[in-house]
């Protein structure tokens, strides 16, 4: 083991452009560089994602060598002498693009992710003014199936980016590579369509999808026209929406945009901003309190959170059999669209059917879980953060300059617990300030569970409680998940409560966030909720005025009848390929 | 007396038609006996007399004329039509042939272990087990042993690279033979399968490694039951299984995996993936098989040819073998010869001699008196070779000189009647066919290059067009992932060399010299022509006029140069140019 790390840390020096610089063993020369301010283009490449090589976007002259050498999968070694600019380097990267073009159907200005796109950059750097290979294109329709992701493989290049996403993080297995040759391509088995697909809408494959082959299923449109109906508009915002938002204005990553938000919002039109924090607040109080009743009887541990729509998915076509692990508790987004339409309806003296919820959120498989049958007549439209910011240029709205404005009441007041909600321990971490003053019956000051934050896979924490251990563990991503699942089935899971997460990072990784370039950036994202979560005065869920007053005047008590019906769920057994 | 008569039933003498004459001669109760391929392919089914003093060797047997032979040998006479020779060494095919690796091919009874031990068989892995582990390496680094597979690595320094390494490891023979022309590897598995059996053995004391894995296609169904057959024999005499040949500890379990035919795996990573049960797709290197292969443990991959060798190697003595060859390269190698030659077939042939004796004294040069244009090596990686360079000995480094391959072995000569462009996209349509799709070079690059191609020959290319041609090769070249794609334009690019002249005749003058490319040809009436009206009568779309015994014409706007003129004329009259 010294041994090893010995060599990990040994250094290594060579030239790079002409510059001597230094690494250490066992570095890819892609990474060195990038330290050193040379950013080599690349495609297949993802920090997260097992590297294949295989786009050679990235290849790069070192002498001695033959052939060129992708800097991705090439180690660095003392004294080599590398060229990431010479003649030959960049003729090869411009045939490179020009091939990816002549097999590309090129609308860019009509393009779902027109100005948001690798190939379209690189084109653009690499000064491709005319394509030389003309012939055969790939032909094919696009997937337009499935409610949240839209599948374009005229413009997928093949960097795998999605099937090792969707195959080997996610393990959902709903696309793969097909035929071979020129005929490759990725898409669901069998012939099937998305929809009929394994696929659980958590948008990982859209996140890092280089160009435009996949997309959000828009509702800019829908919400367009609802705008313009005559009828009573309320969005709700997600938690994590207010660290991204502002990334799609090119403002820096980890500014938090909330007053921003609001106010683009009301400037948009609608009646009402409420805080989905507020709902999460709620989520808390019912789950706490049903984790407590179980964790006293014993009785179906570990329970796991049920926010995620795409993990609620997941364990219900891979894991049906251990659904009695789930929480009850709908997510906070349809926790809030069933208040809106049932508590706050009464209170501003109209009928359901004359309210439209637009819910923004960091996720694909949202715009999935409003049309579950459980849910249908809440919640009327999902936008993602991306379509968000799409709408609100639409809408002619200088947002980076807009002055900052508060959400409503009685649904906007929240909690620093609930906006933690948006990244990945903050459900967790949130539960255990609430659960440990309900199970020592006392307003404790412990509020930060720092051993369940940052972007460990799987996070554990233990906390002593009026003399019992209480075990959780906060689980991002679904590949993580089924491990636990695993577990659970093999009787080896010592957890009590445990947190699931489909997304990398929780929802600041969402599907429906802005695309990322590297880890880096969703670190930023993390310290911009753990920050807003500091500076809030009330951190603890069940402290929330207004969720207190709520209970007090039209809810009852937690776990009890009405919460039941307004804020509870059920899940079903669903087939899987 | 006739002790036996044997019939070669390799796949070739099949496809030949050696089933129904092996059928007759049993029938005739005649001791007839299966052997496996003895290289002769341009004689098959071959059919040999064996008696107490001397052997007949007759060839060309049919289903028709076996009845003749079967008289003749009841009335213990020599069939004159069919006989070729009493001993094989006399004729010219084998004069220059040093079979030490096939010497018992079409031989022996591939199915019967006595038959391989009688002629020797297993004393090499004895001799092998005298020596400690350390010793046999030795013995195949000092036999200077380099791979058979086509880049010719030295096997004794694969072997010592996982030996050193601890715990699990594989042995794989490599005999995926997919080359276009190739078929040596065939040969060696369906007629003496335990020299292949016995190498791996070796193998397996040296390196330690307890698995083994022989990796063959599925299209090889004779040599998959023929090797499978000889594994099953070996287990049951301790050839294979535990404790062999009662040294105690040492284990080797040895099974068939088929491939599902793809070229691409034999590519070693893309092999060592197909096995494991994933698309074959080739992987990034390093991690070499030898350090991280199969299920991540070191690996070692050797050729059909190369494990054969090992055998050899033992069998005949360190001495010996080292007397064969040149100073770079020791030993024999097997080809196959093919195309306009007029004895084709499997040779073996040692290291050092003279191309243009396995052209012409082996292979009797080309049939019907036409001129030698070039010889195609290493099939679609490799590239070709003029007359000039026939002077040349056999080498992997002069070959790599002349700016071709060894490659797996595939020697596919042409003549005049052969275009250089046609053969250039032939290849360049196979690799594009058998590409896995993983790379954009080889994917979209060689697309792009057949499409180039194809218009060359259909006389729509310009300069340009070739400048492309060569710059695009040179990229697919460059930067293409594995050794497919790198190898890929291999073809296009030697032909570009050595027949520039075709190709600016197909693009300025439209005309294919060899008569080959159909779009560039034109076909009309000389005055041979009787009138006898049969062109006319099957032109499909009436092109043909001219009235009854007086001499037609081509209308050559309307003609679709289909060619049925051409095939129906019985008087020589259609002239294609």
């Amino acid at each position: 083991m010294k041994k090893a790390k010995k060599q990990n840390s040994e250094k290594i020096k060579f030239i790079l452009d002409n510059k001597e610089v230094e690494g250490k063993r066992g570095e890819y020369l892609l990474d060195v560089a990038k330290r050193h301010n040379i950013e080599i283009p690349h495609i297949c490449t993802n920090e997260r994602l097992e590297r294949i090589g295989s786009c050679r976007l990235c290849v790069v002259e070192i002498q001695g060598m033959k052939r060129l050498a992708p800097s991705c999968s090439t180690y660095i070694r003392e004294g080599m002498v590398v060229n990431t600019r010479s003649p030959r380097v960049l003729k090869a990267r411009r045939i490179n693009i020009e091939l990816l073009l002549a097999n590309h159907d090129r609308d860019c200005l009509t393009c779902n992710q027109n100005l948001n796109c690798k190939l379209q950059r690189y084109s653009e750097d690499l000064l491709i003014h005319k394509i030389r290979y003309e012939g055969e294109k790939r032909k094919e329709k696009k997937d337009k199936s499935s409610i949240s992701i839209w599948r374009d493989n005229e413009k997928c290049i093949l960097c795998e980016q999605c099937t090792r996403v969707c195959n080997g993080i996610q393990t959902v297995y709903a696309i793969g590579k097909q035929n071979r040759g020129f005929d490759m391509k990725v898409a669901p088995p069998l012939g099937l369509n998305m929809e009929k697909s394994n696929c659980v809408n958590c948008g990982q494959c859209v996140i890092v999808c280089p160009t435009g082959a996949l997309s959000e299923n828009s509702d800019i449109e829908e919400v367009t026209n609802a705008l313009n109906s005559g009828k009573f508009l309320v969005a709700q915002t997600a938690p994590s929406i207010r660290a991204t938002l502002g990334e799609c204005f090119n403002m820096k990553p980890g500014t938090v945009v909330t007053g921003k938000m609001v106010a683009a919002l009301k400037a948009i039109g609608f009646d009402k901003v409420f805080s989905t924090d507020f709902a999460a607040d709620i989520t808390i109080v019912e789950e706490a309190t049903e984790f407590v009743k179980r964790f006293k009887e014993n009785r179906d541990l570990p329970m796991i959170t049920t926010c995620c729509p795409a993990w609620i998915k997941f364990a219900e076509q891979f894991y049906f059999e251990q659904l009695n692990h789930m929480s009850s508790c709908r997510s906070p987004q349809a926790m809030l669209a069933s208040l809106v339409k049932t508590y706050y309806a009464k209170k501003i003296n109209k009928k359901p059917k004359d309210i439209i919820v637009v819910d923004i959120m960091p996720c694909t498989a949202k715009k999935f879980e409003i049309q579950r049958d459980e849910f249908k007549g809440e919640a009327d439209y999902v936008l993602t953060t991306v379509e968000l910011a799409k709408l609100i240029k639409q809408y002619n709205i200088d947002f980076v300059n807009l002055e900052k404005e508060e959400f409503d009441n009685p649904l906007g007041e929240s909690t620093g617990a609930g906006t933690i909600f948006g990244k990945t321990g903050g459900v967790m971490e949130a539960a255990l300030r609430t659960a440990a003053d309900y199970l020592t019956k006392k307003d404790l000051r412990k509020i930060d569970y720092k051993q369940i934050r940052g972007f460990g896979t799987i996070k554990e924490g233990s906390i002593k409680l009026a003399g019992k251990e209480i075990k959780v563990c906060a689980v991002h991503t679904l590949g993580e998940a089924r491990k636990i699942m695993e577990d659970i089935r093999e009787g080896n899971c010592a957890y009590h409560f445990v947190e699931i997460m489909a997304c990398y990072g929780g929802c600041i990784g969402g599907g429906g966030q802005p695309r990322y370039d590297d880890i880096e950036n969703l670190k930023q994202r993390q310290k911009a909720i753990i920050d807003n979560d500091k500076k809030t005065k009330i951190r603890k869920s069940h402290l929330n005025p207004s969720v207190i007053k709520i209970y007090k005047e039209y809810i009852g008590k937690p776990g009890q009848k009405r919460a039941h019906r307004l804020l509870h769920t059920k899940y079903k057994k669903r087939c899987y390929l | 007396m006739i002790k036996k008569i044997t019939v070669g039933l390799a796949t070739c003498g099949i496809s030949s038609g050696a089933m129904p004459v092996y059928n007759e001669l049993k029938k005739a109760n005649l001791p007839v006996e299966k052997v496996g391929c003895i290289g002769m392919c341009y004689n098959e089914p071959i059919v040999t007399v064996i008696k107490e003093k001397s052997k007949e060797i007759y060839g060309n047997v049919t289903e028709r004329n076996v009845k003749d032979l079967i008289d003749c040998i009841k009335k213990n006479k020599m069939c004159r039509e069919l006989f070729i020779a009493k001993n094989i060494d006399s004729l010219n095919f084998y004069k220059k042939q040093k079979r030490i690796v096939m010497e018992n091919c079409g031989i022996i009874n591939p199915d019967k272990i006595e038959d391989y031990l009688e002629k020797g068989g297993y004393s090499s892995l004895k001799k092998a087990l005298s020596l400690t582990p350390a010793e046999v390496i030795k013995e195949i680094l000092d036999a200077e042993l380099r791979g058979r597979g086509g880049a010719g690595f030295s096997t004794g320094k694969k072997w010592q690279i996982i030996a050193k390494k601890k715990g699990e490891k594989y042995l794989i023979c490599n005999g995926d033979e997919g080359d276009p022309g190739a078929f040596m590897n065939r040969a060696l598995m369906e007629s003496d399968p335990f020299r292949i059996i016995e190498g791996m053995t070796i193998g397996s004391y040296a390196t330690n490694a307890k698995e083994g894995i022989i990796y063959t296609r599925a299209e090889y169904p004779l040599a998959i039951k023929t090797l499978q057959n000889a594994i099953d024999l070996a287990y049951k005499n301790n050839l294979l299984g535990k404790n062999i040949l009662g040294k105690k500890g040492f284990d080797f379990e040895l099974k068939i995996i088929k491939g599902a035919g793809a070229f691409v795996c034999g590519e070693e990573t893309a092999m060592i993936r197909s096995i494991e049960g994933k698309r074959g797709h080739p992987m990034s290197r390093p991690p070499y098989p030898g350090e991280k292969g199969l299920y991540r443990k070191p690996t070692n991959v050797n050729n059909v040819g190369t494990w054969g060798h090992v055998t050899t190697i033992f069998k005949i003595g360190l001495k010996e073998y080292k007397k064969i060859g040149t100073k770079n390269t020791k030993g024999t190698k097997i080809l196959c010869l093919t195309g306009k030659v007029k004895r084709t077939g499997v040779i073996e042939v040692p290291f050092g001699i003279k191309i243009k004796e396995i052209v012409f004294s082996i292979g009797g040069g080309c049939p019907d008196n036409t001129k030698f244009k070039a010889l195609l090596s290493g099939g679609p990686a490799g590239g070709c070779l003029t007359k000039k360079d026939l002077e040349n000995p056999l080498d992997f480094e002069v070959m790599a000189s002349l700016g071709t391959i060894m490659g797996s072995g595939g020697f596919i000569i042409t003549n005049n009647t052969s275009c250089m462009v046609s053969v250039a996209k032939y290849f360049t349509s196979f690799t594009q066919e058998e590409s896995c799709g993983k790379c954009t070079p080889c994917r979209e690059g060689t697309k792009r290059l057949l499409e180039m191609l194809t218009q060359i020959s259909r006389g729509n290319g310009t300069e340009e067009t070739l400048k492309r041609i060569q710059e695009l090769a040179e990229f697919v070249q460059d930067t293409s992932l594995c050794g497919l794609g790198q190898n890929a334009p291999n073809p296009i690019i030697s032909t570009l060399k050595h027949f520039k002249k075709e190709y600016i005749m197909h693009i300025k003058e439209k005309k294919c010299s060899a008569g080959v490319c159909e779009a560039l040809l034109s076909y009309t009436i000389n005055e041979n022509c009787v009138g006898c009206g049969a062109c006319s009568k099957v032109c499909p779309v009436n092109a043909i006029e001219g009235k009854q015994k007086k001499m037609h014409i081509i209308d050559q706007e309307k003609c679709i140069k289909c060619g049925q003129c051409y095939i129906v004329c019985a008087f020589k009259a259609i002239e294609k140019k």
